[in-house]
């Protein structure tokens, strides 16, 4: 609550200081204290990060090489995570699936983001019926759950990753689409926008120099979050076995290949996978967290 | 002396002071204005009168007294204990300060059966949504705050706060949110019921006008203090502060100072029937 | 009121007919050769021709969409060839299981999650508060199949407090007839008490499963919806009023907070939809999720294209239930709106999952 009455801002605390100020380290310490979520999702983040460029990089075993004479080898020196049926590290295949499932979930993100704001732009700056077309095909599209839609996608293109990642994408940009819609259609009244028309700049000129900048924002923040989901979808179906196949060492297909042994006590290839994919998740959730409280202005 | 005073009250947030040693003392029946522009504290001084600041928001010292005997700032059961009975508060924005899901007859109702009326509500509604000048208050009951405008709603928030019969009622800019032809009327309803009931009122507004014409005393309140005080006569007539004087030069009009004789209508003029226009 | 309904109601055939043309457009538009998989890898060219022939892919688009339109208008949806019923026939044996599921696991989240996170709301900045929003994000950030596989070791290979995962009852129960096709209520009606409770006890961690991973959305929604009526004008005015905390949690937070909840009920049934798949797949569940898998896996089209068509029924109905209740609680859509409430229910953009938008983006 900034009460000040005349209208003045108060002073940044680094203003007052003397030669600079507390200076950067201090507000960074007091940003952290006030957003635990940013001191979780970041902490998660730089370990996700390190554990998938190590896995790719340097992988303590071939995470494909097969080894029937340690099939089956429980958590232990040696193989810290066991060992498959096929007698293949667990722990290799968890690092190398983690950078896998990222990749692929970041490339989902980036496509939706791309198509669903671009859409979003146009639909909402241009009106008429292009937006009544674009939003009944939304419209349509969100009319089902997200996970079931990408799975009847990708069940009809085809088992490859590029299908997945296609169907996975298709299934989220109405969302996008709608965000980015939405903020247009609240910028496009907005001053600096009709004085940019009045003073002649063209309709595409005004769209991505004016109206693009601010509803970016919003929709990048939900495309990363939507990372997220898109590591929980695409690995979710390949559990189902649609999409990536084995040998991937793709997390879900992973969790697939040891669901088999869990009752006969051999949990320890389902469970790593698993586990990898909820500490990328979760890092990005908290990260998300983070972006949503900084975008609403609150501390946590 | 009974009524409410204030007493060197200061409320801090986050260690910076936003209401500084205030002194105020509305007396029964009688009506105290409270002007400043916004940001000046008058809104949280009012809120600490009802033990309803924001959470981030401290009472650092000096009290508040009503009736003589009950303090109602350190103590946060008995402040609720007073609050309907012998404090009741209206606010700015009347339509949003009405729950939006459910009737108004009912709102009113269950402030009544938490002062301990629980006979007859139905009729008891209804009178006291006459008695703010609503016309045909039996079928205003049955209707949402949505469906009523702004000068209504604003009624309705006054019969809440009258149906317990307090002491004491703190106006915090209760015509602003309102239609110009609409202040009036309501500002009137309350004169109105200020001199039957001998109820002490402090109306608060950044409007110099408002608080001129019908209050017997004057605060003018900048950053968190008040700089001025006096009858409403003294203050206007010669302002000393130069906030003060702005105020009165802003004023559209010049105010006549308050002893007029009494003419108000009993219930003031309605403003017809709920029609989408209105609000 | 009427209006609003039968303007939902239109909505909602327009909406089931956009997905009977998606349908179309999935099985019939995108590549891939439902004859040539039908047919297997060692076709040859002209027994190709013959199944593509039976199946009616030789003809036009039109012609093809044609007897599409009418075997559903007959409620034909084909036949699998797994199986060899009909299509229709084996969602509907099938559905009660997956209704049994999809009502005890959301009974079990909304129980959990709505006074968590009106208590979440009430208390922002507390304890509670802080454990109820991180436990939606751990919630939200767990794979459905992940968790039912780890509870599968805990309960049943290390505990052995859960039953086998192996379907609904093991394999040396008496069934009882099947009157719903549910196997809880058919031994329940004819009294069948070993199997009623064998059932029961089948149906406890894949519901708890679902039921942890709906909790967490249904947490989250109920929170901020509380956060937000906690803060607004007429709770406000209550308090002045002096009523008690008892009646304005009753009167203005729950019931101005029960229509948001009700929404997020609603969308989570909806991911239920999806999730059950997941969840059917690792405890066996003969629901129409394990059939929609086996469908999957054996590429039976007819059975996807069916259960496609009924997960999208199933949802349009949902979202056209969850909108008229929300008009009975809300006067402000039964009446329309003078001064600018909601026109229609406020629709989230994200099924169950968090929404980002700007504050200004609210208006539709």
């Amino acid at each position: 609550m900034d009460l000040t009455d005349d209208g003045r801002t108060r002073g940044r605390p680094d203003d007052a200081g003397p030669a600079g100020g507390p200076g950067r380290s201090a507000r960074l310490r007091s940003e952290l204290k006030r957003h635990p979520s940013l001191v979780a999702g970041g902490a998660l983040a730089a370990a996700t990060m390190i554990v998938a460029v190590a896995g790719h990089l340097a992988p303590p075993h071939n995470p494909l090489a097969i080894n029937p004479g340690h099939s089956l080898a429980p958590p232990g020196p040696g193989h810290w995570f066991g060992t498959d049926q096929f007698g293949r590290d667990v722990f290799s295949r968890v690092l190398y699936g983690l950078g896998l499932d990222v990749v692929i979930g970041l490339i989902v993100a980036a496509l939706a983001f791309a198509v669903g704001s671009m859409a979003g732009l146009v639909s909402g700056y241009l009106g008429g019926w292009i937006d009544d077309i674009v939003m009944r095909v939304a419209d349509l599209l969100m009319s089902f759950p997200s996970f079931l839609l990408a799975l009847s996608i990708a069940v009809v293109l085809g088992n490859t990753v590029r299908n997945v990642i296609i169907a996975v994408t298709i299934a989220y940009v109405p969302y996008l689409l709608r965000l980015t819609r939405g903020s247009v259609l609240a910028a496009r009244g907005a001053d600096y926008v009709l004085g940019a028309r009045a003073v002649g700049a063209s309709r595409s000129r005004v769209m991505t120099l004016h109206i693009l900048p601010n509803v970016v924002g919003p929709a990048m923040v939900q495309a990363t979050l939507m990372l997220g989901w898109a590591i929980l979808d695409v690995s979710g179906l390949s559990f189902l076995g649609v999409g990536i196949q084995p040998p991937s060492p793709e997390l879900g297909v992973q969790v697939a290949q040891g669901a088999s042994y869990i009752t006969s006590g051999q949990w320890w290839i389902s469970v790593f996978p698993g586990a990898a994919i909820i500490l990328a998740v979760l890092a990005i959730n908290f990260l998300g967290d983070y972006a949503d409280d900084k975008l609403r202005g609150q501390g946590s | 002396m009974p009524g409410l005073e204030i007493d060197g009250l200061r409320v801090s947030i986050g260690g910076r002071d936003v209401v500084r040693a205030v002194d105020l003392h509305i007396a029964p029946g009688s009506c105290a204005g409270l002007v400043g522009e916004s940001g000046s504290g008058k809104s949280l001084l009012a809120l600490a009168s009802v033990g309803l600041l924001p959470r981030a928001a401290r009472v650092t010292a000096g009290r508040i007294i009503l009736g003589g005997d009950v303090t109602v700032t350190a103590d946060l059961d008995r402040t609720a204990k007073v609050r309907g009975s012998g404090i009741a508060m209206i606010f700015q924005s009347p339509r949003t300060a009405l729950n939006p899901l459910l009737r108004v007859g009912h709102q009113v109702g269950r402030v009544l059966r938490r002062n301990g009326q629980h006979a007859d509500l139905t009729r008891r509604c209804a009178e006291l949504l006459g008695a703010v000048g609503i016309l045909e208050p039996g079928k205003v009951a049955r209707l949402y705050p949505h469906e009523l405008s702004g000068g209504m709603c604003q009624r309705v928030m006054i019969a809440m706060g009258i149906a317990c019969e307090p002491q004491m009622l703190i106006a915090d800019e209760p015509t602003t949110a309102l239609d110009v032809t609409v202040q009036a009327d309501i500002l009137d309803l309350l004169d109105d019921i200020r001199s039957r009931t001998r109820m002490g009122m402090l109306l608060i507004s950044h409007d110099m006008s408002v608080v001129a014409e019908r209050c017997d005393s004057i605060s003018v309140m900048w950053r968190g203090a008040i700089v001025e005080a006096g009858t409403s006569r003294t203050v206007i007539g010669s302002p000393r502060h130069p906030f003060t004087a702005e105020l009165v030069r802003d004023v559209a009009h010049r105010p006549q100072p308050k002893d007029r004789p009494a003419q108000r209508s009993p219930a003031g003029p309605a403003d017809g029937p709920p029609t989408e226009a209105r609000g | 009121m009427r209006r609003y309904f039968i303007r939902r109601l239109g909505l909602a055939v327009l909406t089931l007919a956009g997905i009977v043309v998606l349908v179309f457009m999935l099985t019939h538009i995108l590549p891939g050769n439902p004859a040539l998989v039908a047919a297997g890898n060692y076709a040859n060219a002209h027994a190709l021709r013959v199944i593509e022939r039976q199946m009616g892919l030789n003809r036009s688009l039109a012609a093809q969409f044609g007897s599409y339109l009418g075997n559903i208008v007959h409620g034909s949806l084909g036949t699998s060839y797994t199986t060899g019923n009909t299509v229709a026939h084996d969602l509907f044996t099938r559905l009660p299981a997956t209704a049994e599921l999809a009502v005890v696991s959301t009974i079990l989240a909304t129980i959990i999650g709505v006074p968590l996170g009106v208590a979440a709301g009430l208390r922002a900045g507390g304890v509670t508060d802080w454990a109820g929003r991180t436990g939606a994000v751990i919630g939200t950030s767990i794979p459905i199949y992940w968790l039912g596989i780890v509870l599968i070791v805990i309960c049943y290979a290390v505990l052995h407090i859960a039953p086998a995962p192996t379907g609904e009852v093991n394999a040396f129960a008496a069934m009882p007839p099947s009157y719903t096709h549910s196997l809880i209520l058919d031994s329940l009606i004819s009294g069948n008490w070993p199997t009623f409770f064998d059932a029961l006890r089948h149906l406890a961690l894949p519901a708890i499963t679902l039921g942890i991973v709906e909790t967490a959305p249904i947490l989250k929604i109920t929170r901020s919806a509380t956060l937000e009526v906690a803060g607004c004008d007429y709770v406000r005015t209550a308090r002045a009023y002096g009523l008690s905390r008892w009646e304005i949690l009753k009167n203005d937070v729950l019931r101005n907070v029960a229509t948001k909840v009700l929404t997020a009920v609603g969308i989570v049934f909806g991911f239920l939809l999806g999730g059950s798949i997941l969840v059917e797949r690792i405890y066996d569940w003969p629901g129409i999720g394990l059939y929609a898998w086996n469908a999957v896996t054996t590429t039976d089209y007819d059975a996807i294209q069916g259960y496609i068509l009924l997960v999208g029924l199933v949802y349009v109905l949902l979202n056209l239930a969850v909108d008229l209740l929300y008009a009975v609680a809300d006067p402000r859509i039964r009446f329309g709106s003078a001064g600018g409430g909601p026109r229609r229910r406020p629709r989230p953009p994200w099924p169950g999952r968090r929404v980002i938008s700007p504050p200004w983006a609210e208006r539709h």
